[in-house]
């Protein structure tokens, strides 16, 4: 992760918040999150009568507001909460408003390093991009499926640009919906716009469409491809090259993988979703059900021989791109698998697996009976939390930083690997 | 009642924007080719089953409240409807004409509602309700869809939700009921997105529209049993699906797939969904399995379930039970398609004085008309719909002489219908979720 070079990665554990002492301070502390470095642990909390901050680290924010929702803190360690300050919506970060305000702002999000903030937001009824606490210029009559480029520097969103009543059948499916890029809609019209995705360059912009009640395709940069299928699902852009988009297609009841329109798996699925790119954009893994009712990943159209009954989620590729582990659920406990095997022990909820810069180890945080878990390779290195966050490797890949609470306590630790 | 039969005449010609000119759009050619293509790649063995065995004894109809509110019209009868459609359609190899389509359409769409009594009643126990979808499915694909549930299977479609309910007035409404509530338990929170909780709670798109106090009484009723519960702030939060009745299965599974992604991805343990029986057809049976998903990703709870569970473990305790007579209606989604029927009188019984049971009842219960997507064919089919349903008003109207003042039906769609009934029947009766009677009575 970047930055994270930075952090303290001295062996020992550090106690930093005592989260029970929140409790008796203030009238109510709602849900803890905790800084990807893990020296901050920070709660919306109720202050006064109808009032509302932040306490971190056991210090509450100066500012107080009428209502904060949404706290998160961001890849790069900023926190960021959506707050209303005297009846007007805005986000505090670190404490400090955004300049910004609207009647009502929702769906922070954050880009992949975290150095982009965006939001949602709607003035007016005019629905908009809120970008670093820069608003679109234009708003349109509504948005959905915000998205963040990969630099932060931009967003993109499903926006409606053709007024309709709802009982307009007609008009509707004469396609009512495009695609706004920093504010700018493209020059053609859809009858559904969906899940959007940006080039790694942050150049292109890619989109799930419906041309008309029957028709899917994926249209880039405003052009739908010439192909169209019975569905998709959300398209990706190649890694290192723009010019390729990738996206689960369905033909004749069956899905598969499509690049630039074009089928290029030779087999066909039940199901195929949520494919993803190894970082140097040379394979690419999928989650597909091999047949009804069971579920595994697929490495450039090979399938592992595991398969899970309920479901499987959140495959992820090593860095090397040699490697993908996943959360997989059977008989309604959850596991994590890897490269076709399964690590022993099954819990009742699973988050998404961690690899280690070398992608030797993974590490994974689980729950049992509200205790929770991390392992590494499949074995136990904390026990019976509290509450805890993802694990994460070292840069040099020879420790991990664990994050939990315990005995009300939270407190980050830093382990060497064996 | 009047004559029922004339008025259906005279409905036939009600002008439906979607049926009409979807109509007038289509060519012999394309009517033709979308059938072929559905019916060969699209059903299996289950239709030609279904088809060959049909012996046309007529033994269902008796079971079908449009039949039997329609004074024994064959045409309104489970085979006679798939006679006028399905077998007309397999005879004469899809060549049949656009104003056959519509008709076909109105019947399908506004003439069933995928009740399912009827397949208990035949001795092969044939379904006729997903032959009627197998016909709405073609309909769809022919672009002749009765024009309100196509708007509402557009507003699924463009924000995932059933009521063009825009992603900040969902937020305002949550956040709204919470501050109302807040007066009553000053400590009372709905979390949002709150990641890891046991339940998320889902509703359909009605609620924060126009039934919004049955947020509050949820949020009440888990904080009073002190629940680890959350909603997400983002799409994905409505369970309904009325793409699911007008054949848009490839939407179907677009919306199933962002509510069990969003419960997902809030690593919650269940989904508890509120008083609906369509919605739960569709997370239960129709919508997961289209993505291939054989059971819920993310177990489901329906409401009935759910409070059941809480009267069992002790968590909600009752400051008075409820004290006016109730009678209870059985919606057909959750009691056909799921056997909650004893958990539901359990529920009753924990709460009410006095339960009167409607004749007949259980899995043998008569629908309310307005499911299956019915009611939400809107104003143009309201009085089919109704005139269609005479015999739940007789249902409703001897519980009520044996002295049930108010009845419960824990379906939105079932409220529809059944308001609609007893207003036009002039019955006078109360309507109730059992939401509302737990959280009138629970000790606050
Ligand atoms: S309304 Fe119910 S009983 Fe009547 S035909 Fe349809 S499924 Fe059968
Ligand atoms: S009861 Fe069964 S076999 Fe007899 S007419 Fe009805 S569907 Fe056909």
């Amino acid at each position: 992760m970047d930055g994270s070079g930075k952090w303290d990665w001295d062996i020992g554990k550090k106690e930093i918040a005592d989260i029970n002492k929140w409790k008796e301070t203030f009238e109510w502390v709602e849900e803890i999150y905790s800084s990807p470095d893990g020296e901050k642990a920070a709660a919306v909390v109720k202050t006064g009568e109808a009032e509302f901050s932040v306490c971190e680290n056991g210090t509450a924010w100066e500012n107080v507001f009428d209502k904060v929702w949404s706290l998160r803190f961001a890849p790069d360690g900023r926190l960021a909460g959506i707050v209303s300050d005297t009846g007007e919506w805005t986000l505090a970060v670190d404490g400090e408003t955004w300049e910004s305000r609207f009647e009502f702002v929702w769906n922070m999000q954050f880009s992949e390093a975290g150095e982009g903030i965006i939001a949602a937001a709607q003035s007016g009824r005019k629905y908009l991009a809120v970008v670093n606490d820069t608003p679109w210029e234009n708003g349109f009559a509504d948005m959905a499926n915000l998205t963040p480029s990969k630099d932060g520097t931009g967003a993109a969103a499903a926006v409606q640009t053709v007024p309709f009543g709802e009982s307009e059948i007609f008009k509707f499916q004469e396609g009512c919906y495009s695609v706004a890029v920093d504010g700018k809609t493209w020059d053609k019209n859809f009858v559904n716009v969906w899940e959007i995705a940006f080039s790694h360059d942050r150049k292109h912009v890619a989109a799930e469409v419906r041309t008309s009640l029957y028709d899917y395709t994926i249209a880039v940069d405003g052009v739908p491809w010439n192909q169209v299928f019975s569905s998709v699902w959300k398209p990706l852009f190649a890694p290192n090259d723009a010019s390729v988009i990738t996206a689960p297609v369905r033909i004749g009841g069956a899905w598969t993988l499509a690049k630039n329109g074009q089928a290029i798996w030779d087999k066909k699925f039940p199901q195929l979703w949520h494919h993803a790119y190894s970082p140097d954009g040379k394979k690419i893994a999928a989650i597909v059900s091999p047949k009804f009712g069971r579920w595994t990943v697929a490495v450039d159209a090979e399938l592992w021989k595991l398969t899970f009954g309920d479901a499987v989620t959140d495959a992820v590729f090593s860095p090397d791109g040699k490697r993908v582990a996943c959360c997989g659920k059977e008989n309604g406990k959850w596991t994590i698998a890897f490269d076709g095997n399964v690590w022993g022990g099954i819990f009742d909820m699973a988050w998404q697996p961690v690899w280690s810069p070398d992608s030797l180890h993974v590490a994974a945080k689980l729950e049992k009976n509200r205790h929770y878990f991390i392992m590494i390779d499949g074995l136990p290195v904390k026990k019976g939390l509290e509450a805890a966050w993802d694990p994460i490797f070292s840069p040099d890949g020879k420790k991990i930083l664990l994050r939990g609470i315990e005995d009300g306590k939270y407190f980050r630790e830093v382990l060497p690997l064996k | 009642m009047g004559e029922p039969a004339v008025k259906i005449e005279e409905s036939k010609v009600v002008a439906d924007e979607g049926l009409n000119r979807g109509m007038e759009r289509l060519t012999p050619e394309k009517i033709e080719k979308v059938i072929q293509s559905v019916l060969k790649s699209e059903t299996g063995s289950r239709l030609k089953v279904y088809v060959d065995t049909c012996v046309h004894c007529g033994l269902c109809s008796e079971a079908c409240h449009f039949y039997l509110s329609n004074e024994k019209n064959p045409s309104f009868s489970p085979a006679g409807k798939v006679k006028q459609t399905l077998w007309e359609m397999l005879k004469q190899k899809g060549k049949v004409s656009p104003e056959f389509i519509r008709r076909a359409s109105e019947i399908a769409s506004t003439e069933c509602n995928l009740c399912r009594r009827c397949s208990m009643y035949c001795p092969f126990g044939i379904d006729i309700a997903y032959l009627m979808l197998v016909v709405r499915r073609i309909c769809h694909k022919l672009g002749v869809t009765p024009q309100y549930i196509q708007s509402t299977a557009h507003s699924h479609s463009a924000t995932m939700n059933q009521m063009w309910v825009k992603e900040d007035e969902w937020i305002d409404s949550l956040m709204w009921q919470e501050e109302e509530a807040r007066e009553e338990f000053p400590n009372l929170r709905i979390p949002l997105d709150k990641e890891g909780a046991d339940i998320f709670y889902s509703v359909i798109a009605p609620e924060p529209k126009f039934r919004a106090q049955l947020i509050y009484q949820a949020a009440a009723i888990m904080h009073k049993a002190g629940l680890d519960w959350t909603m997400p702030s983002t799409p994905g939060w409505d369970n309904s699906d009325m793409c699911m009745y007008t054949g848009d299965n490839e939407v179907m599974g677009r919306l199933k797939k962002a509510h069990f992604e969003s419960a997902m991805k809030l690593r919650v343990k269940r989904i508890v969904m509120g008083e609906c029986g369509h919605a739960f057809r569709s997370v239960y049976d129709m919508g997961n399995r289209w993505l291939t998903w054989r059971m819920p990703p993310v177990p489901v709870t329906h409401a009935i379930e759910f409070y059941a569970e809480l009267f069992k473990a002790g968590k909600i305790k009752l400051a008075k039970k409820y004290e006016q007579p109730v009678t209870l209606h059985d919606p057909c989604n959750i009691v056909r398609g799921r056997g909650l029927h004893e958990m539901a009188r359990y529920v009753v019984n924990e709460t009410c004085e006095k339960f009167i049971e409607m004749e007949p009842n259980r899995e043998h219960n008569f629908c309310c008309s307005a499911g299956g997507g019915v009611i939400n064919c809107g104003p143009p089919f309201r009085n089919k719909r109704v005139e269609g349903n005479k015999v739940k008003a007789e249902q409703l109207f001897v519980a009520k002489s044996k002295g049930a003042k108010t009845v419960i039906a824990p379906c939105h769609n079932c409220h529809g219908g059944l308001e609609d009934i007893i207003h036009h029947y002039g019955l006078g009766m109360e309507l109730k979720f059992l939401g509302d009677i737990i959280y009138e009575c629970m000790e606050k």
